[in-house]
């Protein structure tokens, strides 16, 4: 049976061989966080791999945003998930099939796992050959294959089996009376409900959505001793649910089909990405699919945010700013300024972390986006821990910088940040001037945070950006970045309007 | 059973807490005084005072239905009394018993759970006989539906079973526990079946009969497997030690309710007491619906402020029908802030379900009541102390339920006059048109002079009187503001320049 891909074309298979390294630009993008927060709870799957590894192709690129469209369709999204989670289920079922050392309890685990699979298997199928418009080409393979799998006579005689030994054993009812300390298993012969009579008894003093005084009992999958041998008389006084259970074990050890595990690893690549999301989207943030091109270096965006700022800020319950970007015509590189505190590492890191997810066919942080599929994205961030050594620092900072301007193209992102801090004036202002002039001659597509103001507007290819204060309340950042300084408001007024308790404001919030 | 004294259908809900602005209410309308009264040295009392007083009943029903229970208990105080001390005994009772490992361990839940019911069963048979012994005293439905309860529900045969049923559930010949094969083939569906009796066991154990069973014996002095065994049973007897001790719970919770709901009751008793020896007159207020915007009194007076100052205050009167905006200005020290007081303390006095100190109250109910006072004490803060008066409003905003009632004091006057006015105008209208009532003392005159001016209907201007002489007669009469607030008035009296015969009275704040 073919193992079709949802992550890279058929005609261009190239899932890395060797893990690729984790890129030099993901610490100062905080890509690291963020690819510790997708991959969290999925680490048997291996994924970050996938993330550390950007396209460059646009085919490539769509392919995948083809199939995460797909997923992101709540029906699909449903359906998947449901497969995701019942394939977890088995695999948690045959790693505990293994620890057990009772038979009767290993084959038990075995028969379980084996239903979670079959389950799993037609969920996908029924959500897929359901689903009126899968329109990817990834998904469309998909559901090929599985078409010809729950027709094959594996799969087939695995379900039949399944099902019947599972009726035989759901069949058995049995008694336990306990005397002193001796245990005694029959069968049933039809005693009365206690429990029921006691409620019953009790019930006008029963209150609904009273506390529960259900005690919690050892969820161990282990049988204890007494367990075991109570296991051992059921068996003996209900023989033929146990034979064929016996039987299923020796016939169906190893079910799953490497079509259906393959699919399953690489959907959590989508699965991880989009629980992420969500998360903020239901906050009120927006992500979409960006247009990407590798030839236009026009890039914008629209409400574009640090995403793993955001989903920090989420935690926290605090509001996330948005900002927009454009890069039009000549323009490639945005010179930032403005106040510390301001946010402009945050724009900065934002203005990459876009770009390296549109390269991941993913989705980006913004309500639309336009971006540049780069060859590379470099980053220069300032490393404070060499503060104690000025000149060594200094140095540092120029044979980083060398390097990275050494390695770039044209096609390449630069992103700096507030370099020269640990310099003059005078050296910084002349050393910023020259590194800027060489990423614009490199006609490279970048970011440029800085203290120094002159640099903004140094050339027709640069586009200044400050980020605007509150002009009541200078000691307030608004986190939003524009062209124009912004016009004040008078005082009370603006105060009023902050807190939300104008006339027009007192309105719509008591608007119920 | 269960007893319903402050609303008609459900108890009150204990665990709410009180409500977020409860501190701003206790300083902002000096409550200290009326629930220490309330609470006369009883710390639960003044617990139990402090949250149903400053939890506003929007529901003019409900305040009806307190309003009787209220006369009931007035009129036979020795009965509610006895009533509270045998809820009391209940909830001392139950803290002796050992809870240790209830809802862990279903022995101990079942064991905890068999003496909590032995325990409040025994209490509702004495209440029930007082229930007999004082028949038809009370006449609120609220103290007849318990009595009816008591008197009808619960009969001897009923104990009786209840009785027998807990001696069964020591399973002293055995427990029996049907199951079916889970997860991993252990044991799932544990049903406890009727205990197997004595004889019928015997002759099998005998027999060893293999047709009904196979069996095998454990080793008491295995630990492990006597704990897996105390397991088995556990599973067992899970739901039934569930179902009593929800129901156990539940008539604890009887008589926890009850004692918390009769404790407000006996403290409102105390504070009348207090306040009819010192001889201020109450009466009990017409509460009338939210939507008719109406506060009428017959010579109201601050509860705070007589159960402090004994003597000497003055009662005021008030019209105001189809209002949603009372406007106080007038002289400094003129008893603005007393009046407002005494309105904010008679709605809350009306909504909890109380009488008030006044000859006559009738009062449209609030959904809550806020205050919004001017603190002196947060100068210093980082914001500035005009945005922190917007802060602590906006906050306010967002608690306010629909036909809330603010009351304002001072607001807004922390920057100049123009700003000040500007803003508290569209707090005002902007309140006002949600729905809001606005009580707003002021000496903002751009603020008064402009809102006058506009002739709305729904508005009520009042202002502190000043007699021809100059002298206060701590009385609020409606009127235009005037243009100044007296302050000469006030200096001229503390650097006495002027010796003049004045009314005495209290000061604006009397502590």
């Amino acid at each position: 049976m073919p193992v079709p891909s949802i992550l890279f074309r058929p005609d261009d298979r190239r899932a890395p061989r060797t893990p690729p390294a984790q890129p030099a630009y993901f610490g100062d993008l905080r890509l690291d966080h963020l690819v510790d927060a997708l991959v969290r709870g999925r680490e048997d799957y291996e994924l970050s791999r996938y993330f550390y590894a950007p396209l460059h192709d646009e085919q490539q690129i769509r392919y995948r945003q083809e199939v995460l469209r797909d997923l992101r369709r709540p029906e699909l999204r449903a359906c998947v998930g449901s497969f995701a989670e019942k394939m977890r289920a088995m695999r948690d079922g045959l790693g505990q099939a293994d620890l057990l050392r009772h038979p009767l309890q290993r084959q038990r685990w075995l028969l379980g796992s084996a239903l979670d699979y079959l389950d799993a298997v037609r969920t996908l199928a029924d959500g897929l050959g359901a689903a009126a418009d899968v329109r990817s080409a990834g998904l469309l393979g998909v559901r090929a294959m599985l078409d010809d799998y729950r027709r094959s006579t594996p799969f087939v005689r695995l379900a039949d089996d399944a099902a019947r030994v599972t009726e035989l054993l759901d069949g058995v009812e049995y008694c336990v009376t306990i005397t002193g300390t001796k245990v005694t298993v029959s069968r049933c012969e039809g005693e009365d409900d206690y429990s029921r009579h006691v409620s019953g008894l009790f019930a006008r003093f029963e209150r609904h959505g009273a506390n529960s005084y259900r005690s919690k009992f050892s969820g161990l999958p282990e049988a204890n001793g007494v367990e075991a041998k109570v296991l051992d008389l059921v068996a003996k006084l209900f023989p033929k649910p146990f034979a064929a259970l016996d039987r299923f074990c020796e016939t169906h050890r190893d079910y799953a089909a490497e079509a259906v595990t393959n699919f399953d690893r690489e959907l959590q690549f989508y699965l991880g990405f989009c629980a992420y999301i969500e998360r903020l989207e239901r906050r009120g943030l927006l992500f979409c699919f960006p247009e990407v091109s590798a030839t236009r270096k026009e890039v914008h965006a629209r409400a574009a945010f640090d995403i793993v700022l955001a989903n920090k800020l989420a935690i926290e319950d605090s509001p996330v700013v948005c900002n927009d970007f454009e890069l039009s015509g000549p323009e490639r590189l945005f010179v930032v300024s403005g106040p510390n505190q301001g946010g402009k590492t945050t724009f900065a890191r934002m203005f990459g972390q876009l770009h390296h997810l549109a390269r991941l066919g993913l989705m980006v942080p913004a309500e639309s986006a336009r971006l540049f599929v780069c060859d590379e994205i470099f980053t220069h961030f300032e490393r404070g821990e060499n503060l104690a050594d000025l000149h060594g620092a200094l140095k540092d900072d120029l044979v980083r910088i060398h390097h990275v301007l050494g390695s770039a193209t044209d096609r390449s992102v630069i992103i700096v940040n507030e370099i020269f801090g640990s310099t003059s004036l005078a050296d910084a202002r002349f050393l910023a001037g020259r590194i800027l002039g060489e990423m614009l001659d490199l006609d490279v597509l970048g970011v440029c945070v800085t203290f120094i103001d002159e640099l903004a507007g140094l050339s027709d290819k640069t586009v200044s950006l400050v980020s605007r204060t509150d002009a009541d309340d200078p000691s307030s950042r608004t986190y939003r970045f524009e062209r124009r300084p912004p016009d004040g408001l008078a005082h009370a007024l603006a105060l009023a309007e902050r807190r939300g308790v104008t006339y027009q404001a007192l309105r719509e919030r008591l608007a119920r | 059973v269960k007893a319903h004294l402050l609303y008609r259908c459900h108890n009150f809900d204990r665990d709410l807490g009180r409500p977020w602005n409860a501190e701003a209410l206790i300083e902002d309308l000096g409550l200290d005084t009326v629930l220490d009264a309330m609470a006369d040295g009883n710390p639960f009392f003044a617990d139990v005072a402090r949250t149903v007083l400053l939890t506003s009943e929007p529901d003019p029903d409900t305040i009806l239905h307190r309003q009787a229970v209220l006369r009931d208990v007035l009129a036979h105080p020795e009965v509610a009394a006895q009533i509270y001390e045998l809820a009391g005994d209940v909830v001392a009772g139950e803290r002796r018993i050992y809870r240790g490992y209830v809802g862990e361990d279903p022995s101990a839940t079942l064991n905890w759970a068999v003496r909590v019911l032995q325990l409040c069963t025994e209490a509702l048979r004495t209440l029930r006989q007082l229930a007999r012994d004082h028949r038809n005293v009370f006449e609120s439905d609220g103290l007849t539906e318990l009595w009816g309860q008591l008197l009808d529900e619960l009969t001897d045969a009923y104990f009786d079973e209840v009785g027998d049923t807990l001696d069964t559930l020591k399973f002293e010949h055995g427990m029996r526990v049907s199951a079916r094969l889970g997860q991993g083939n252990k044991g799932r569906d544990y049903v406890l079946r009727t205990p197997p009796r004595r004889t019928r066991d015997w002759l099998r154990w005998l027999t060893g009969d293999p047709e009904h069973g196979l069996s095998f014996q454990i080793n008491e002095r295995d630990d492990g497997a006597m704990q897996a065994l105390a397991e088995l049973r556990g599973r067992g007897v899970d739901l039934a030690a569930d179902a009593l001790a929800r129901s156990g719970e539940h008539m604890l919770s009887f008589f926890t309710g009850l004692r918390w709901e009769l404790a407000f009751y006996l403290g409102c008793g105390n504070l009348r007491r207090t306040l009819t020896e010192a001889g201020w007159p109450t009466s009990f207020p017409t509460p009338l619906s939210a939507g008719s915007r109406t506060l009428k009194a017959g010579e109201l007076y601050d509860a705070g402020l007589c159960l402090r100052a004994k003597t000497g205050l003055v009662g005021n009167d008030l019209h105001a029908e189809d209002k949603d905006l009372l406007l106080i200005t007038g002289a400094n020290q003129g008893g603005k802030s007393t009046f407002l007081r005494a309105l904010g303390v008679a709605q809350l006095m009306t909504q909890c379900g109380m009488f008030v100190t006044a000859r006559s109250l009738s009062a449209s109910v609030a959904g809550g009541v806020y205050t919004h006072y001017r603190r002196e004490e947060d100068e210093w803060l980082i914001h500035g102390k005009f945005d922190e008066e917007l802060s602590r409003f906006s906050d306010t905003v967002d608690d306010l339920p629909a036909h809330a009632m603010v009351l304002f004091n001072e607001s807004f006057a922390s920057t100049n006059e123009r700003e000040g006015s500007e803003i508290a105008r569209q707090v005002i209208c902007g309140l006002r048109d949600s729905g809001v009532r606005v009580l707003f003392v002021t000496h903002l005159h751009d603020l008064a002079h402009g809102l006058y001016a506009e002739r709305d209907p729904a508005a009520l201007f009042l202002r502190a009187e000043r007699a021809e002489d100059g002298t206060r007669t701590y009385r609020i009469v409606e009127g235009e503001p005037l243009a100044t607030s007296y302050g000469p008035d006030l200096y001229a009296e503390v650097f006495g320049s002027s010796a003049k015969n004045r009314v005495t009275g209290p000061p604006d704040h009397a502590a």
